[in-house]
């Protein structure tokens, strides 16, 4: 019990299918509170479907799964209290304004001066001059942004982020890794998924695989490289890679 | 039920009444359409129908009004169709927030709106001459019994919101809908109509629901019309209400 309590989340045995296709067929694995976990997989893994059991918004057809200690089937709306979802695409309100969108939430979570987050939240992502704009008029990286600023409303201590940086152009990316990565350090355990095996590393303190419904590989960036035989030492001249030239000549790196 | 139910559906019907007062385009094609059959009606086929009533825009003002409901609840479909599709539907799902509220902060979104349309229409009617000397408690149950009928349409209305695949087929059930006044005592009196037709049009929702408006804006006895168009209300409303419900948890579990 102990150990499990210690576990900002803590899956075992999670099991869906949708009619005959089996999607997760026993998922174990835990997150430590206030760490980063990336949950790899390639397209149609079942991330996505973790995050919805995860989140209270899908039922797993056996196992169980505990946020802080809690179960997400039978303690749902407590459970609510104390997670955040950022979707697979921003889930924001394109005709409201950005400040309007955060004011949604921050009444939405019943928290007192709404106004007040939102300005706080505008200033921390860089948006305070778009605020007052409709989001339609956002780029795809100021969307992310804003969806990621609406999740943190309410400080809640676990959150979910389904594939951040998917369609994003490379600079955005790097906005929303900065995000994620001063989240963990304020405490906040984050549970990422994500297809790109550079995000991961870039990100994670633990790294689960899923693949045909089960976590095949589960332990930190230095424990699945020991998985392969030791790197052999070459001396190879470093050309720029492309992103490299792209964030040069775009000029603003963050 | 959530301690916060009142106060979530308060929040989240503003920001759907913002999405309205942003976007009042909606309001002006659900209000066309009635308008531009209306005009139509009678002034180029209301002279040729005999309805036994002196001026045929009386005659024709409460089928144009169920129209105009017909045409708005595709709306409502539209916009929770949207929600669903963006994600922000599963966002407020997984908040500690009361979940119905997202679905009643719609069906009374879709209320306003078509009361406003509603207004719009009658608004014309009046342009185009139609009186009524109905005294305030006949137009309060004229607006009752189309309060209801918005509410049972709109619940239908939720079904292919929450379900549809694509936006075409979220708003696509409201076509029958708008068909049904046709098939009815709402442009021509019923008895000219041959037998499986009229049979049809008699005993089918929109004709009593006609009548009905009809005789308290005449100030005719309501008889038994008004307690059949009541049942019909309530009797969709309930039915749509649950199907709504089983979609919403199929969806949603």
């Amino acid at each position: 019990m102990t150990t499990q309590h210690s576990q900002a989340i803590h899956v075992r045995g999670l099991a869906k299918s949708y009619k005959e296709l089996q999607v997760l067929r026993g998922v174990d694995f835990d997150v430590a509170r206030g760490s980063i976990f990336a949950l790899l997989g390639s397209n149609g893994a079942g991330k996505t479907t973790v995050v919805k059991i995860l989140s209270t918004l899908l039922k797993a057809d056996a196992g169980t799964a505990r946020i802080n200690g809690m179960d997400v089937a039978t303690q749902a709306a407590d459970v609510r209290e104390s997670i955040s979802l950022t979707g697979q695409f921003a889930a924001v309100d394109e005709i409201l304004s950005g400040r309007e969108n955060l004011v949604l939430v921050a009444r939405l979570r019943h928290l007192r001066n709404p106004g007040k987050i939102a300005d706080d939240l505008l200033e921390r992502f860089s948006l305070t001059d778009a605020g007052a704009r409709k989001v339609s008029t956002y780029s795809g990286g100021m969307r992310r942004r804003l969806d990621i600023a609406m999740s943190l409303i309410g400080d809640p201590p676990v959150i979910f982020l389904d594939e951040p940086t998917t369609g994003l152009d490379p600079q955005a990316r790097i906005e929303v890794w900065q995000a994620v990565k001063e989240l963990a350090d304020q405490g906040t355990t984050v549970l990422l998924t994500t297809q790109y095996l550079d995000e991961a590393e870039q990100l994670a303190d633990r790294i689960a695989i899923l693949h045909e419904g089960r976590i095949i590989v589960d332990g930190t960036l230095a424990e699945l490289k020991r998985m392969l035989p030791p790197a052999k030492v070459e001396y190879v001249e470093k050309q720029p890679t492309l992103e490299d030239v792209f964030l040069a000549l775009v000029g603003t790196k963050a | 039920m959530s301690k916060h139910f009142f106060a979530d559906t308060g929040v989240l019907l503003g920001r759907s009444l913002r999405h309205i007062a942003r976007s009042p385009d909606t309001i002006i094609t659900t209000a066309i359409m009635p308008i531009a059959m209306m005009l139509m009606f009678v002034y180029v086929f209301g002279g040729a129908i005999k309805t036994g009533s002196d001026s045929y825009v009386n005659y024709l003002l409460p089928g144009i009004l169920l129209i105009t409901i017909a045409s708005g609840i595709a709306y409502t479909a539209y916009r929770l169709f949207m929600d669903m599709k963006g994600g922000i539907f599963e966002r407020f799902q997984s908040m500690p927030t009361a979940r119905s509220a997202v679905l009643w902060a719609h069906v009374l979104t879709s209320l306003v709106a078509n009361l406003i349309s509603l207004v719009v229409v009658v608004l014309v009617a009046l342009l185009m001459g139609f009186r009524s000397s109905a005294g305030v408690p006949a137009w309060l149950a004229v607006a009752g019994i189309l309060v209801l009928f918005t509410l049972a349409l709109t619940w239908i209305a939720v079904i292919p919101g929450l379900s549809a695949k694509t936006m075409e087929g979220a708003s696509a059930f409201s076509y029958p809908l708008i068909f049904l006044p046709f098939l009815s005592s709402a442009f021509v009196p019923t008895d000219t109509m041959p037998g499986p037709v009229r049979v049809f049009a008699e005993n089918q929702p929109v004709t009593s629901i006609v009548n009905a408006i009809r005789a308290l804006f005449t100030e005719q006895p309501v008889g038994t019309d008004i307690w059949i168009a009541l049942a019909w209300c309530v009797g969709i409303l309930v039915v749509a209400y649950v199907l709504a419900m089983n979609t919403y948890r199929r969806r949603i579990s």
